[in-house]
């Protein structure tokens, strides 16, 4: 108690003393007519330090960049992952091989089988006519064109399959490349730049999804064969979207999905088109010469007007019989791709002798087009047969030449329907001769549509070949999934 | 390196400058007259927008004639190149039936199989027959056939690796094989002058992509300690692997990689190594085995080789070889494998017959005779056109040689003066090229003989001399080189 009292007094004398300063006469000077009072000292000064702090750089931690020797260490500890992961067991590598031509009937591992497992929907393989003019290709011309197209790799047989195909499509010009899968790949990011809108199927195949990664555009899906979700899509897209007049926009869409059998309704893609001002790219791989009254395709199927399809790409490894790929359009679109499509410029033309190929095969389409009764009503008996397989369900359409047959059951995982599959199509191979496919999926493909047993009708099968499959994938099936 | 004289690249610019400024006011009259005409577009966007096309319009159009020129004829030595005609300066091009031979400096045909060759095409006719133009199938399903597994064996063993697998398309070989060897979270390192396909497959892999200036290993060291260092962007994880991309040849400069550099730097990093043989394989080599015979490198170093078929064997398709492990995963996962039809068969047996000539397999020795003719036809062309004073690039025994031309108003000079001389030879210009550096490619041919490599000298020094492209004259002496050449003779 007798120390606190003389340091209250201290600080009470001390506090007197400021206060008296600060109601010195002094500090009650008027300067321009302003009184200041003590208080606005105090606030000066406070004033003051925040500037000065404020104007002092902040402190950074100085950068210090790895030295030699850090790096050494760091590349010396980094491990990178091997090349390739490590085979899975039981990973089917082998595939069965073909020792003659491809066609209804072919000799596979040495056993006569017939053959659902090739896309040659019109059986050109084998036609004399077609055989005839390669030979005669191949003697003038050789085998390669050694050569890009823009560096004399153009041969005269090029100029002749483009301009036929125009032709026979009811085109202005048309364009070929060199091989079925680049042409879409290609053709996509031609025209599709950055801050382009594409609107697609999910279930388009991988070529397409690469075109439209490397088109760098933005992408939107819709649900597979969907026209209720591609009307709402277009509609979100453009509804008060002023810009959306000046970004170019494109439906992506396939003919004849190839991993599903189904046919897209070309006649309300058209409509809905034209309402919200989008181009269509067709992709017509598995129709051209297979669909419309003369093989024209899906335009002549649904009796839409060529003119309405922006841009129409097929591959020529499928109904005709021969390799290659073409795309066709107006004037435009296609002396566009001349100069800007990277599969067309960087790279070889197409050997000569599948151009003529490609050229004969249309005009033996455009003389029998009775081929394609044929191939109808070959697609309607397998149809018929395989509608009551124990386990097994078609989900393609009436009028596709791929059959597709799906599981009825799934078993939950894709491996084991894989496996199911597979064990479906080795034992039809081995224990009848007859000769089908699963439809595989390479890791990169992001479609999500189920898998399931791919037939290619021909219209070289006969009567006698398909009720040879029924039977034997009824009694298989049976067999295999009896326990499912 | 290119050596660009100071005077001709003012020259260029100032060309170049010329022919924007032109095709501006053009555009900017054509603007005003359509103006007056309703739109066609009927409320869609146009395919190009602005300046999107201009290049095309303005610049490519004018010498169009120079590109694309159609041929009648196989692309041997000699062949026939179709005339065309124009009635709007060249916006179209029409054909005519006529045609003129011309000596053919300009196609892959490395070792003359372009034509109809007397040891391949009856066996290609026989496969044809055999197994008619397509199998219409994918490799996977139904598109196997005896010939597919018999060349992969052969170019695994040709190559000198354990096992090789087959694609129908070079370009597709590139664009489908990177995305299945490296994914995201890689990093792929490729040469600044690398192909279109190869920037196309790496850009569709999702990995991040760096460059390493053209053929410098020196540089590709700096450039993976600095990555590895740094790991992934943003995040810095450590990179999944890491992936160096070279060629062989790279087809517009002709010069070879410098393969044992860029192996030593990659095995000391331990990044793997892919090698696109496009133009190299059956060209150089003693036995025609490519770069890796002719630098000496073990093929066992590089991971991955790459190459295709239409150049040096005259049909089409590519090919990978590497071990046994990484070819039967890309069996598994590589979507050109399972998506893309299979390689036509007398295609195949085109490069089976040409490989079994190439090492001697068939009985005789025209294997041996073409490599050493490639390699002497190379060497004296190129030894002639530099003593001639052109700016010539490209390493010895490379078949590719470019002439540098620069100008871009020489470009379709020299090309159509040369042909009005009967010589077909290729002109590059921008974008396939830097805008400064346009240039003549030529390529050589096992199937060109001594005359005609003469008369293609002689009238490139003629043109050479009307277009004034011999930057570099070598000292003049008593005799000029034409007379030099007659002399040879």
């Amino acid at each position: 108690m007798d120390m606190a009292l003389p340091v209250v007094n201290a600080t009470a004398a001390v506090l007197a003393r400021v206060s008296a300063a600060f109601n010195a006469p002094l500090a009650r000077a008027v300067v321009f007519g302003v009184h200041i009072d003590g208080h606005l000292v105090v606030e000066g000064l406070l004033i003051a330090v925040i500037v000065f702090q404020l104007s002092r750089k902040s402190y950074k931690p100085p950068k210090k960049p790895l030295t030699e020797k850090e790096i050494d260490e760091l590349c010396d500890e980094w491990e990178p992952e091997p090349l390739c992961p490590p085979i899975k067991e039981g990973a089917r590598i082998d595939t069965p091989m073909l020792e003659s031509a491809a066609g209804p009937h072919t000799i596979v591992d040495g056993k006569e089988v017939v053959n659902f497992a090739s896309a040659n929907y019109l059986g050109l393989i084998g036609n004399e006519k077609i055989i005839d003019s390669c030979i005669g290709s191949l003697e003038k011309y050789g085998v390669g064109s050694c050569g890009p197209r823009g560096f004399y790799g153009t041969i005269d047989v090029h100029l002749d399959c483009e301009s036929k195909i125009a032709k026979f499509l009811g085109t202005p010009d048309s364009i070929l490349y060199s091989y079925g899968i680049s042409t879409i790949f290609s053709v996509i990011p031609a025209f599709c730049k950055k801050g382009d809108i594409i609107v697609a199927d999910e279930g388009v195949h991988w070529a397409v999804q690469n075109g439209l990664h490397l088109s760098r555009s933005t992408v939107v899906y819709f649900k597979h064969n969907d026209m209720a979700s591609l009307a709402s899509t277009l509609e979100k897209l453009t509804r008060g979207n002023k810009r959306a007049e000046k970004i170019r926009r494109y439906i992506v869409v396939e003919s004849i999905y190839q991993n599903s059998g189904q046919i897209a309704p070309l006649d309300e893609i058209v409509k809905l088109k034209e309402k919200y001002r989008f181009r269509v790219i067709l992709e017509e791989s598995h129709s051209f010469g297979v669909l419309g009254k003369s093989g024209r395709g899906l335009a002549e199927h649904y009796g839409v007007p060529i003119e309405k399809i922006d841009i129409i790409t097929a591959g020529m490894g499928n109904a005709l019989a021969t390799d290659g790929g073409f795309c066709t359009g107006s004037v435009r679109v296609v002396d566009h791709q001349r100069l800007s499509s990277s599969g067309y410029v960087f790279s070889a033309s197409l050997p000569p002798y599948l151009a003529s190929a490609a050229v004969s095969a249309v005009n033996y389409l455009e003389e029998n087009p009775s081929v394609l009764a044929n191939l109808r009503s070959n697609i309607a008996l397998l149809h018929k047969e395989l509608s009551d397989t124990p386990g097994l369900e078609i989900t393609s359409h009436v009028l596709s030449p791929i059959v597709f047959l799906k599981l009825k059951k799934s078993t939950g995982s894709p491996t084991t329907d894989l496996d199911l599959l597979e064990t479906i199509a080795d034992k039809v191979l081995k224990e009848d001769s007859v000769f089908i496919v699963t439809s595989k999926k390479s890791n990169l493909d992001r479609c999500k549509l189920p898998i399931g047993i791919r037939l290619f009708v021909s219209a070289g099968h006969t009567e006698s070949d398909i009720s040879r499959l029924s039977s034997s994938l009824k009694r298989v099936s049976a067999s295999v999934l009896s326990d499912y | 390196m290119v050596r660009l004289p100071y005077v001709t690249a003012l020259t260029t610019l100032f060309s170049y400058g010329l022919l924007f400024a032109f095709g501006q006011l053009r555009d900017f009259f054509r603007r005003i007259l359509d103006a007056r005409k309703p739109s066609n577009l009927k409320g869609y966007a146009p395919i190009c927008l602005g300046l999107e096309d201009f290049y095309t319009r303005r610049l490519y159009l004018r010498i169009q004639d120079c590109f694309g020129r159609p041929i009648a004829s196989a692309p041997d030595a000699w062949f026939d190149v179709v005339e065309r005609y124009s009635n709007d300066c060249n916006k179209t091009l029409h054909r005519t039936t006529a045609t003129t031979k011309c000596l053919n400096l300009g196609s892959y045909n490395y070792l003359g199989f372009a034509a109809a060759d007397e040891y391949c095409t009856p066996r290609v006719i026989e496969s044809l027959k055999k197994y008619s133009a397509s199998t219409c199938s994918v490799r996977v399903d139904g598109g196997n056939t005896k010939l597919h597994t018999e060349l992969e064996e052969l170019v695994a063993r040709f190559v000198g690796k354990p096992a090789a697998i087959l694609f129908g398309m070079g370009y597709v070989t590139n664009s489908a094989i990177i995305p299945a060897l490296v994914g995201k979270g890689g990093l792929i390192i490729s040469d600044s002058l690398n192909h279109n396909s190869i920037v196309n497959g790496a850009r569709g892999s999702g990995a991040t992509v760096r460059v390493f200036q053209h053929n410098n290993p020196a540089h590709l060291e700096e450039v993976l300690r600095e990555q590895i260092a740094g790991g992934q962007p943003r995040t810095h994880r450590p990179w999944k692997k890491i992936i160096v991309i070279v060629e062989g040849i790279y087809s517009m400069e002709g010069e070879l990689c410098k393969l044992p550099g860029v192996i030593s730097v990659c095995k000391k990093y331990k990044a793997y190594t892919y090698l696109d043989e496009a133009h190299s394989i059956g060209a150089i080599g003693k036995t025609g085995r490519g770069v890796c015979e002719l630098l000496g490198v073990d093929p066992a170093d590089v991971d991955i080789m790459m190459g295709t078929f239409t150049k040096s064997f005259g049909s089409c398709g590519g090919y990978i070889a590497a071990s046994n492990e990484i070819i039967q995963h890309l069996k598994l996962t590589c979507p050109a494998h399972i998506y893309a039809t299979s390689m036509s068969p007398p295609a195949v047996q085109q490069v089976i017959s040409a490989i079994k000539v190439i090492l001697g397999e068939d009985g005789t020795n025209r294997g041996a005779k073409k490599l050493s003719q490639i390699r002497e036809n190379s060497n004296f062309f190129r030894l002639e056109l530099q003593k001639m004073g052109f700016e010539v690039l490209g390493d010895n025994d490379s078949p590719v040689m470019p002439i540098m031309l620069y100008n871009p108003a020489k470009i379709p000079a020299f090309s159509r003066e040369c042909l009005r001389q009967n010589v077909a030879v290729v002109t590059v210009a921008f974008p396939a090229t830097p805008l400064l550096l346009a240039r003549a490619r030529i390529c050589i041919s096992a199937s060109h003989s001594r005359e005609d490599l003469i008369k293609g000298l002689e009238v490139i020094s003629k043109v050479g001399d009307l277009v004034g492209i011999k930057y570099f004259p070598v000292e003049q002496e008593k005799t000029t080189a034409v007379d030099k050449l007659k002399k040879i003779q």
